[in-house]
């Protein structure tokens, strides 16, 4: 068919980036992750990564994965939706994206001082009354510079997702008088689902992975996956015990993509009308 | 579709424009010279001023790269690819290069500014006879404190970190070596040991400082010190000189039970393409006045003699930075511990940060 | 609607005002006579001559803009063909399978990507410099154009386009005129965030650079054992004053001719 051979040509520069830069470094990470540090063929990365420390890491990853993302949602999706809804919403949303572009170690240094014991945020504290709060070095940091990473990756999507939404059904929503609340869990909210999943995907899989956060805004007191395979590759320079770390990172992933793929009615249904 | 195509074209444009400009500063910079040398080194870990003097002086072109961490730096010259002349790695690292022949040696003749280090600082176990490697600067690992924020405590012990009116106050470096370091110099052990009894003493000493950890990071200390955020912080010395330089108010100590001795230096990588230039380099910043004007520049100790006669006798004088022969002894410099060991440090570092959580 | 469209300004501000907040504290110390971010001492304008002063600071910069303009056109281009690929595959499990490759990008640590992208090119040859680096960032910011393309794709009903295919339309005329048009706003959104991860990029940035070639993010991180100085601050409230002029410049002169249209659209 020539429709056929026409579109795969269209794919090359995909598949190829993809054999090179995805499935090439996979087999890398895999083939280092069977050797030991005296370069022996052996599976004892795989059985340490079953002693307490790692399951632990990899437990408290996850928790803090979960509780990002859940926070980015939660901020994110009212800013896109009201983001929609002003009258220059395209430059808004550009305006979103701008501070992301100014180096994040710079922004990190900036969120030491400003959280600082010293810092202009326990300034205003005291002015209020309230008194000089630790607030660098606690979840409470972490979470909050995490989401700020991580808010246009969340935004963008969703905002995409509800720009082109057809008026005329939140419209027809209200006028068969169901109430606010009900308009956006049965219509809106259904409708962007497929923003919502992608801005998951963008947020909750790099957050298992953070690294450089973990150290300059919780002083270490959160510990990833990522900051675990970042010692083995850096310090150590035992690049089996890293990869397998990574290894198991990818499965993870892999199983989230599934357990969310499962969902994925929207896409499916338009293939079976067909 | 129109407004997309419209979009890469303009982008391809400005591409094509910052080219042409980067051309014309290259040009205009005079770096596209024949004879160059690539130095690869700590950012702001050199004054400038000498780059330029020496370019000016030799006539070659320096091209200066940064790295961020010893074993970045030595991941990056294993694998090659790249030609770099000079690096600046600390002395742990250099048994380990020299270990995986990643060094080549430096010809003395070539050198003959060697002359002016401190024989104290030549010679030692990490390199003897300095075959491969040149001290660059050197310091301590110690406590920096501000007395500002604590009635009068002083820190003569590391047993004095454990205070338990020091309730979240201590910062500790994010380095599997120098904290478990300090636990086996608290308990009067080698930081050098191999011994796993030794060690999961240490771990557990150090598991009871957990009350006392405010925060385990790297370079963001000197920062967080500047400001007073902490009472007390374990660093290295370069870093307390660097806190020291903005906040007067802080102290530095070398606690009595010992502690590491480091050392980085000039090297010559396997990649080198200019061998010639490297040591012409490294002969330059061993001059008297040229290294005195870069341990101002930089505020580390430099192991220079001659250096050390032309700089303000208030800071050469300063026995936290520049100790007296007999402080000295009771340093260690660290040991190349295999990487066997060295995995163990790391696993029991990680063991403790995740009980300080 | 009056009462929520008050409370929608003040959220909204509220979330502008945190975006911001580190960014005007850097511009701020930027002003700082003293050395550091840690006390105002007074104003004076010394960093930013610095920066005019300092050549290779700004032939640095010009690389990270290079790079970072570069890469997210031609990553974007890569991961919309791939977004559609994907979205028109029949079979599920295999659709789960290529996104799950997908994201593999995105999950691994820096440090490994640009290990493994470093044993890579020394093994193919690639001198290290620009071209590695280019490679290297068009390779990572692939996987998050094609997240912010799918949903888009997956809005888009295949009756518009089998409605297209029937009026006559060529298999590329159903691309460029249909497709392309529907899921802009997801190429856009793309190509932001592929700007994004190549400008924040350290630790892959680090491996496969070499031969004198740095960006920014390099230079910055190799700073932090000695401090980072000021200069670089400056050098970022400058490159954000830009960068915001520059948007709302092209934002205004392109809405002015299209206002015309628009107006005309009864509210």
């Amino acid at each position: 068919m020539q429709n056929n051979t026409n579109r795969s040509y269209y794919l090359v520069p995909y598949f190829g980036w993809m054999m090179l830069f995805v499935i090439a470094p996979l087999v890398l990470v895999i083939y280092f992750s069977l050797f030991d540090l005296h370069g022996n063929f052996s599976f004892i990365n795989y059985q340490n990564f079953f002693t307490s420390v790692y399951l632990k890491l990899t437990l408290s990853s996850f928790w803090y994965a979960f509780l990002i993302t859940a926070f980015t949602l939660a901020i994110a999706y009212p800013t896109a939706y009201w983001l929609t809804k002003t009258k220059h919403k395209q430059l808004w949303l550009l305006l979103i994206i701008i501070p992301s572009w100014i180096n994040l170690l710079l922004k990190t240094y900036a969120f030491i001082g400003i959280f600082g014991v010293k810092g202009p945020l326990n300034k205003l504290f005291e002015s209020m009354g309230i008194g000089t709060q630790q607030i660098l070095y606690t979840d409470f940091s972490f979470i909050f510079v995490s989401v700020y990473i991580f808010i246009p990756f969340m935004i963008l999507p969703i905002f995409n997702s509800l720009d082109k939404m057809n008026p005329t059904l939140i419209d027809a929503a209200r006028d068969l008088g169901s109430s606010t609340w009900t308009t956006f869990t049965k219509v809106i909210f259904p409708l962007t689902i497929n923003g919502v999943k992608s801005g998951i995907q963008a947020v909750f899989i790099p957050s298992l992975s953070l690294f450089m956060i973990t150290r300059l805004i919780a002083g270490n007191k959160v510990i990833t996956l990522g900051t675990a395979i970042e010692q083995q590759f850096l310090v150590t320079r035992n690049w089996g015990m890293g990869s397998t770390i990574a290894v198991f990172l990818i499965m993870f992933m892999v199983i989230i993509m599934i357990l969310t793929g499962q969902k994925d009615k929207g896409a499916l249904s338009n293939e079976q009308i067909k | 579709m129109k407004e997309i195509i419209r979009a890469a074209v303009a982008i391809l444009i400005i591409c094509g424009v910052l080219f042409y400009v980067n051309n014309q500063l290259d040009k205009s910079s005079g770096r596209s010279g024949s004879d160059t040398i690539s130095v690869y080194n700590w950012g702001e870990y050199i004054d400038p001023e000498l780059v330029e003097r020496f370019e000016e002086e030799t006539g070659i072109t320096v091209v200066y790269e940064t790295f961020d961490s010893n074993e970045a730096m030595m991941t990056k010259i294993e694998q090659g690819g790249t030609s770099y002349d000079v690096a600046m790695p600390s002395e742990y690292a250099i048994e380990k290069m020299k270990e995986n022949d990643l060094l080549i040696p430096i010809d003395h003749s070539k050198v003959p500014n060697l002359s002016n280090i401190d024989p104290y600082f030549l010679d030692l176990p990490f390199d003897p006879g300095n075959e491969y490697s040149i001290p660059y600067f050197w310091g301590t690992v110690g406590i920096a404190f501000n007395p500002k924020l604590l009635d009068g405590q002083t820190f003569e012990s590391w047993e004095d970190l454990w205070d338990p009116s020091l309730k979240q106050e201590v910062i500790l470096v994010d380095g599997a070596r120098e904290v478990m370091g300090m636990g086996l110099n608290t308990l009067g052990y080698s930081l050098n040991t191999k011994d796993e009894q030794q060690l999961q003493e240490a771990t557990d000493k150090l598991k009871t400082l957990s009350p006392n950890i405010k925060a385990i990071i790297g370079d963001e200390i000197v920062e967080t010190m500047r400001r007073s955020e902490a009472a007390v912080a374990l660093v290295w010395s370069g870093q307390a000189a660097d806190i020291m330089y903005v906040n007067e108010d802080i102290d530095y100590a070398v606690p009595k039970e010992g502690s590491n001795l480091w050392f980085d230096n000039m090297i010559i990588p396997k990649t080198a393409a200019n061998v010639e230039g490297a040591h012409k380099f490294i002969n330059f910043m061993l001059d008297p006045e040229v290294a005195a004007q870069n341990a101002d520049y930089v505020g580390y100790s430099t192991p220079n003699e001659q250096a050390i006669e032309l700089m303000d006798p208030e800071v050469t004088g300063d026995e936290r930075f520049y100790p007296t022969e007999e402080m000295r002894e009771r340093l260690e410099v660290y040991k190349n511990l295999g990487l066997e060991t060295l995995g163990k440090y790391n696993e029991l570092f990680l063991e403790f940060k995740m009980d300080a959580q | 609607m009056n009462r929520s469209s008050k409370l929608s300004k003040v959220y909204l501000a509220l979330v502008f005002i945190i975006l911001y907040t580190p960014i005007f504290y850097l511009i701020f110390y930027s002003f700082n006579s003293g050395g550091t971010m840690s006390s105002f001492k007074s104003f004076s304008l010394e960093h930013y001559k610095a920066v005019f002063a300092d050549t290779r600071l700004i032939m640095i910069l010009i690389n990270t803009i290079i790079i970072a303009l570069l890469s997210a056109l031609i990553s974007t281009a890569i991961g919309v063909i791939g977004a559609i690929g994907i979205v028109y595959l029949k079979n599920r499990k295999s659709r789960n399978a290529l996104l799950s490759l997908n994201n593999v990008l995105i999950v691994s640590p820096d440090v490994i990507i640009g290990a493994s992208f470093l044993i890579l090119f020394t093994m193919v040859g690639v001198k290290l410099g620009f071209a590695s680096v280019l490679i290297s960032h068009i390779a990572f910011s692939v996987p998050i154009v094609v997240i912010m393309v799918l949903p888009k794709l997956q809005e888009m009903s295949s009756t518009l386009i089998d409605a297209a295919l029937d009026l006559g339309a060529s298999k590329r005329e159903v691309l460029s005129r249909v497709i392309i048009p529907y899921i802009k706003p997801g190429i856009f959104a793309g190509f932001f965030l592929a700007l994004t991860y190549s400008l924040d990029d350290f630790a892959v940035t680090f491996f496969v650079t070499g031969n004198g070639f740095t960006t920014l993010s390099v230079e910055i991180y190799s700073m932090a054992r000695a401090g980072i100085t000021l200069t670089i601050n400056a050098l970022s409230g400058l490159l954000f004053i830009v960068t915001l002029l520059l948007v709302l410049g092209y934002y205004f002169v392109t809405n002015r001719t299209k206002n015309p249209l628009r107006t005309g659209v009864p509210k």
